[in-house]
């Protein structure tokens, strides 16, 4: 399935890429990141991540659907 | 009302965006660009939101604010982009009838801005260093749910 991802901060530069459509047969986030930390070797541990589907806050486990934007956050620092 | 702007701050006259003859009290909050972090000289910055989870989540936090406090209204805007030492990075305003509420709901407000709004930023040091910010402290600041 197509999966919209959307890389922000860190995970934007080591990505190299600011999105992309990825073709996956992640169950779950926790599998998408997975597969997104070994092609990008992104240096953030997924404990310290928090993940967004379709702009929710989302748990790792919530099973994927073709066309999902999923983004993976690192701690926010706004304000 | 939630907004990012790419322009500075200071120029905008954020009093004059609340209009309510009930409020008795308007309490507002700036954050600013300091010139150190955690030991290290600050020279610039650069903030960087996921803008359309941004815009939900905040709205979500001005929400809970007015349904926390008896309070009339909660405004706040949020710099993205380059910022340097000194200029306004966010501004929180809310009006009330008496000042307590305001207190409370201004600081809820931006504490739950800095714990849970997808923004992120990026320090330039004076040693050449650059880095982003963890925000460890503001990790702990309770998730309302």
């Amino acid at each position: 399935m197509n999966i919209h991802v959307l890389y922000f901060a860190i995970l934007r530069e080591q990505a190299g890429m600011e999105k992309e459509i990825f073709v996956t047969d992640a169950a779950n986030p926790s599998e998408l990141y997975n597969q997104l930390k070994e092609r990008f070797s992104f240096s953030m541990d997924p404990s310290k991540l928090k993940v967004a589907i379709n702009e929710q806050f989302s748990d790792w486990q919530t099973p994927l659907s073709d066309g999902d934007t999923v983004a993976f956050l690192t701690p926010v620092a706004g304000g | 009302m939630f907004e990012l702007s790419q322009k500075p701050l200071e120029a905008i006259d954020f009093k004059s965006q609340f209009s309510n003859p009930q409020a008795g009290a308007y309490v507002t909050f700036e954050g600013w660009v300091r010139n150190h972090n955690e030991g290290k000289d600050v020279l610039s910055l650069d903030y960087q939101s996921y803008e359309s989870m941004a815009q939900k989540e905040a709205q979500k936090i001005i929400e809970e604010a007015k349904s926390k406090f008896e309070i009339y209204d909660v405004h706040c805007m949020h710099r993205v982009g380059q910022l340097q030492i000194g200029d306004m990075a966010v501004f929180v305003g809310v009006i009330s009838a008496h000042r307590q509420a305001a207190f409370l709901a201004c600081q809820y407000t931006i504490d739950q801005i800095k714990a849970r709004v997808p923004i992120w930023k990026k320090e330039y040091y004076t040693d050449g260093d650059s880095g982003w910010v963890h925000c460890e402290h503001c990790s702990k600041v309770k998730i309302s749910e």
